[in-house]
């Protein structure tokens, strides 16, 4: 399957892959897809008073186009207020990396992980602040 | 050494020069059609046709008459699965066994037969894809008519007690059939030691070209196939159409010289296989699918599917992208859906994904297994590092005791 270059520049130099304790108040952790289906995301940010995302992290399993998708997704959001980084959609990321049609789940999930990473943020500081 | 290093001879194999040389003879000087009767262009090409039929059946201790030209294997295991049960039908036995980690070919003429109203009998075979031969035996009915069991599994490089298997089937009378794509010419057959009734034999995964293959088929006792193609009645009858020669000749020649190399190719085979084995498999957690390496009587050596526990496997291959392997996962086949084979086995979920198969064969050379060891193992922690599996087996997490939001 011939990827692009876009593509394969983020398959063979990651960006900000890692992890956050996943315990500290300012981080909200994404894990989404499923082994069985040979995919598995944990997309992490980190987010300050103002709700922009400082730093954010990412590990996949999965094929070439699941961690470029994660990779340009961190990349995506470093910087962006938590409101516009939930309207990342998966067909921007398909563009971006040029993926091949059977390979469109993988930028679903990318989007998936940021939501899911943005909802996990936002049910630990309602938390906190009903307590 | 010429990188991509080839690694996946079990998909298919170079074709060997000596082949080459007496196909490119064969094509300029034997065009004639090897049925016309008419002339000596068509008796010299038949003989040559005749000539090679006799190099595949002394490979397997058939006789010469007993071997039929055909494209290739999934041909021929469509002619044996189809042709024998639609031409038994009418004696009442309706009934066939195979295994569930058969290649397509079969599983989907087996498949095709049920829809008609055969009664098919898949059977599970156990973690290392060996059958068992209890269960087969207690699996034949009255109306059993064949049992198709392959030899050799090209995923996982098991090798099936074929012997056990034709002892069974002639006990109770029933024709067996093996599709030996991958065995004929590596290990060795005999059709009347073994009791085999049928045998699906390719060209291409020994060395020889593309787009032939053969089948056998015993005449005593005598096999009766229905046959699927309807035609001139080229090669008996089981298989209308011209029989091209040069295939023919070049599928010959290729097993001529399997059977006087079987021996040394085994033992190369086996000395890579195992040092590629042993030298990967020290990193940890990468396992083997299919029979123990050493066990010569259940393993070919030269088939080496691991799983690297915590990388897919596309994320392997586009990082290992100087050997030319294949895998059974997700992303790579077709199909999203991780192999069939595998699952067969029992291997857990997020074990199948990660699945490679590295082939070794005639052409391999040492320096190019040390070149791959070398690679494989530069790439494994690079990728576990990136893997959110391989850090929660880190942490002691039990994959399955997450809830996983499945699409």
């Amino acid at each position: 399957m011939a990827y692009s270059k876009k593509l394969l520049d983020h398959y063979e130099n990651p960006k900000n892959v890692g992890s956050f304790s996943k315990d500290e108040e300012n981080i909200g952790t994404g894990l989404v897809g499923a082994p069985a289906c040979g995919d598995v995301m944990k997309l992490q940010i980190k987010v300050n008073d103002d709700g922009v995302i400082q730093d954010a992290k990412f590990k996949t399993f999965g094929c070439g186009s699941a961690i470029a998708s994660s990779s340009l997704a961190t990349e995506w959001i470093k910087g962006q207020k938590i409101e516009d980084a939930a309207s990342i959609t998966n067909k921007e990321i398909a563009e971006e990396l040029s993926l091949p049609p059977v390979k469109i789940h993988c930028s679903l999930l990318a989007e998936e992980a940021i939501k899911s990473a943005i909802a996990d943020y936002k049910s630990k500081k309602d938390n906190k602040n009903d307590q | 050494m010429k990188l991509p290093i080839y690694l996946d001879y079990q998909s298919t194999t170079p074709i060997d020069q000596k082949v080459i040389e007496v196909m490119t003879q064969s094509m300029t000087d034997d065009y004639g059609n090897p049925h016309s009767r008419t002339h000596s262009y068509g008796w010299i090409a038949e003989e040559k046709v005749e000539i090679a039929r006799k190099q595949i059946a002394d490979l397997i201790n058939a006789d010469a008459k007993e071997i039929f030209f055909t494209s290739g294997a999934t041909e021929s295991n469509n002619i044996a699965i189809k042709g024998v049960a639609n031409f038994y039908k009418k004696t009442g036995k309706n009934h066939i066994i195979t295994l569930t980690t058969e290649h397509k070919c079969v599983i989907n003429s087996a498949r095709e037969l049920e829809q008609e109203g055969f009664e098919v009998t898949f059977l599970n075979v156990d973690h290392q894809g060996i059958i068992d031969l209890n269960q087969l035996e207690n699996s034949i009915t009255k109306n059993t008519c064949l049992i198709s069991i392959m030899t050799l599994n090209n995923e996982i490089g098991a090798i099936q007690p074929i012997a056990e298997i034709g002892k069974i089937c002639r006990k109770h009378n029933v024709f067996f059939h093996t599709d030996a794509a991958q065995a004929f010419g590596k290990i060795p057959l005999n059709v009347n030691s073994m009791n085999i009734d049928l045998m699906s034999i390719s060209g291409h995964k020994i060395y020889g070209p593309k787009g032939v293959g053969a089948i056998y088929i015993r005449r005593k006792p005598r096999v009766r196939i229905k046959s699927i193609f309807s035609g001139g009645g080229q090669e008996r009858g089981i298989r209308s159409g011209t029989v091209p020669t040069f295939l023919a000749v070049g599928l010959g020649k290729a097993a001529e010289i399997a059977k006087t190399e079987m021996d040394q190719d085994y033992k190369h085979v086996q000395k890579l296989g195992i040092k590629f084995y042993e030298a990967v498999c020290q990193e940890g957690h990468i396992y083997l699918n299919g029979p123990d390496i050493y066990d010569k009587n259940k393993r070919y050596p030269g088939n080496i599917n691991i799983s690297f526990a915590g990388i897919e496997g596309e994320s392997m291959i586009m990082a290992i992208k100087d050997l030319a392997v294949s895998s059974g996962s997700a992303c790579t086949s077709a199909s999203l859906e991780s192999s069939y084979v595998l699952h067969a086995l029992g291997v857990d979920d997020e074990l199948s994904h990660t699945s490679i198969r590295f082939g070794i064969g005639r052409f391999t050379t040492e320096e190019e297994i040390d070149y791959a060891i070398t690679l494989v193992k530069s790439k494994i922690n690079k990728l576990r590092e990136l893997s959110p599996l391989w850090e929660m087996m880190q942490e002691g997490i039990d994959l399955k005791s997450i809830n996983w939001q499945t699409h």
